[in-house]
């Protein structure tokens, strides 16, 4: 079954989406998106090393991503600048050395719009492992310390006060964070990873009434959009990320209105 | 600690230094099992500083700040915004950093007036039953240690004595120590068993009517202040009922209360 391509990257897809919805919230409740984007720029950064110094590719974009994150904390830390200006800084500056690193690489061939927009061709049972395996990783990590993630994500004094461990929290999901973009990069590139996270975690927030329900919906909403998007994609022969993008922009669209008319007739009948 | 297990948390001349300057420094209190302590002061006294140093949220430039071991803290914020993209019920707030058994949960928002909302989403509270919520929250973790920052705001007048004779039952019924932060000593100092007045250092402290009465704290709240301990002399001479009228202690019920209209015992006796 594994052997076609299109089932291949439908089975990589949704172990994405089951891991990226979760997360996607905590962007999401935290305001973090442009994080995940720098993030996620990183991850170029990434490839280009592990092309450079022949490493596996998931560990050296989870490695780059991990210490970006490391950078921004250090840097928040040491103030001066907004937040948003560090990102911005650290954003364009990991990608456009991600850029140079690449053109460097004059003796490998490198499919640089497979790897900003992804490639559904390119998924191989490996990679199929790697996203299994790193999104179990992730899963577990994020059940056993969703309390303390959760809390932190609240308010991190009353978390600190209350024994809740926030500064060991936050690593935590920072790591959360890169690991699931070094394992999303090949399904929807690297331009489009934050957008996977989180518009399946914003249509959720119209239908959810508490932050599980939120997680969880948002990993139903994610898959939806990998099968349409993909679905998609084979159809008129599109560039998979954009298209499972467009498919989840379509789904946010739909729980809009969708919520709008449950709204409108509890109101009638409550 | 000096080997007294019925202190909780030990503040040691503690000061935290910020951008140049110390906001608090040369603190020390400490608090017991039982034993409610209220901070008060101006705006920026460092109320809210000292109380998370004693929190262990903040970590002292100087002095020390000593917790016994593995204390259940339960703590009410000054200011706690929830995201609007949070989807949060009042009853999952309540688990937040714990989880609770149904009926304590209930029983906790019992206890405050709030369990008719137990379903509601965060957001859609007012400030005062939002208030109630949060020391519903920190009630419900049965703590050794609570500290509640300005924990009426926001609540009207009746409910925010009713909210205090609560945390003097909470007290008893627990055994904890409280620490208390509070703007309006007038109204605490019933529920109060020791008062630190900080202004950027511990300025006075005392039982509640030593430090009213004492100069350093006129100093820092006006002629006001005292006339403001005449009004909570007065209050235990009527009784407020549900329906927001005055019994007094005479019998005869009004719309409002005032130290002037002869239902009240006394001048400034205390004077």
């Amino acid at each position: 079954m594994l052997d076609d391509f299109f089932v291949r990257a439908l089975v990589a897809g949704i172990g994405v989406a089951l891991v990226a919805g979760p997360l996607g919230c905590f962007i999401i409740w935290r305001r973090l998106a442009y994080f995940g984007d720098t993030l996620a720029h990183a991850a170029l950064l990434g490839v280009a090393l592990s092309l450079l110094f022949e490493i596996n590719i998931t560990i050296a974009v989870f490695a780059t991503s991990a210490v970006v994150a490391a950078l921004m904390l250090l840097l928040q830390k040491r103030g001066g600048l907004s937040s948003d200006a560090l990102l911005g800084l650290l954003s364009h500056s990991a990608l456009a050395l991600g850029l140079v690193c690449l053109a460097f690489l004059t003796q490998v061939r490198v499919d640089l719009m497979g790897l900003l927009f992804g490639d559904i061709l390119a998924v191989s049972k490996l990679d199929i492992a790697i996203i299994y395996g790193g999104g179990a990783i992730i899963l577990i990590t994020l059940i056993w310390f969703w309390r303390q993630i959760f809390a932190t994500t609240v308010n991190v004094e009353l978390a600190e006060a209350e024994g809740m461990r926030p500064g060991r929290a936050n690593i935590i999901f920072m790591m959360l964070m890169a690991l699931v973009i070094s394992i999303s990069m090949k399904i929807v590139g690297v331009l489009l990873i934050t957008a996977l996270l989180i518009i399946p975690a914003a249509s959720a927030r119209h239908m959810a009434r508490s932050p599980e329900q939120m997680a969880i919906l948002a990993a139903i909403l994610g898959i939806g959009a990998v099968i349409g998007g993909l679905s998609g994609s084979l159809a008129f022969d599109t560039p998979s990320g954009p298209s499972i993008v467009v498919a989840a922009a379509c789904l946010f669209v739909f729980s809009l209105f969708a919520s709008l008319l449950i709204r409108k007739w509890s109101k009638k009948h409550g | 600690m000096q080997n007294d297990p019925s202190i909780l948390v030990e503040l040691e001349n503690a000061g935290i230094f910020r951008d140049g300057k110390w906001l608090v420094r040369g603190v020390s209190f400490s608090v017991k099992k039982g034993e409610i302590v209220t901070l008060v002061g101006p705006n920026g006294s460092g109320k809210s500083t000292s109380a998370k140093l004693a929190l262990g949220i903040l970590k002292p430039d100087e002095g020390t700040v000593l917790q016994r071991g593995n204390l259940c803290i339960s703590y009410v914020p000054q200011k706690l915004v929830i995201d609007q993209t949070l989807p949060l019920s009042v009853e999952r707030f309540m688990s937040l950093t714990i989880t609770l058994k149904p009926e304590a949960l209930d029983q906790a928002l019992q206890m405050t007036g709030v369990a008719h909302l137990a379903k509601s989403q965060i957001q859609t509270l007012s400030g005062g039953e939002f208030q109630r919520v949060l020391l519903a929250r920190a009630i419900a973790r049965k703590p050794e240690l609570l500290v509640l920052d300005e924990p009426v705001q926001g609540v009207d007048f009746n409910g925010e004595i009713a909210l205090y004779e609560l945390i003097v039952k909470i007290r008893d019924q627990l055994d904890c120590g409280i620490i208390m932060i509070s703007h309006d000593l007038h109204v605490v100092m019933a529920a109060t068993d020791s008062v630190i007045c900080l202004n950027g250092h511990v300025c006075c402290r005392g039982t509640p009517k030593n430090v009213a009465e004492s100069a350093e704290y006129r100093a820092l709240f006006g002629e006001r202040a005292t006339s403001m301990l005449a009004l909570y002399e007065h209050q235990h001479d009527h009784t407020h009922l549900p329906d927001g009228r005055v019994r007094h202690k005479d019998g005869s019920v009004t719309d409002h209360c005032h130290p002037d209209d002869g239902h009240h015992h006394g001048g400034d006796g205390h004077a």
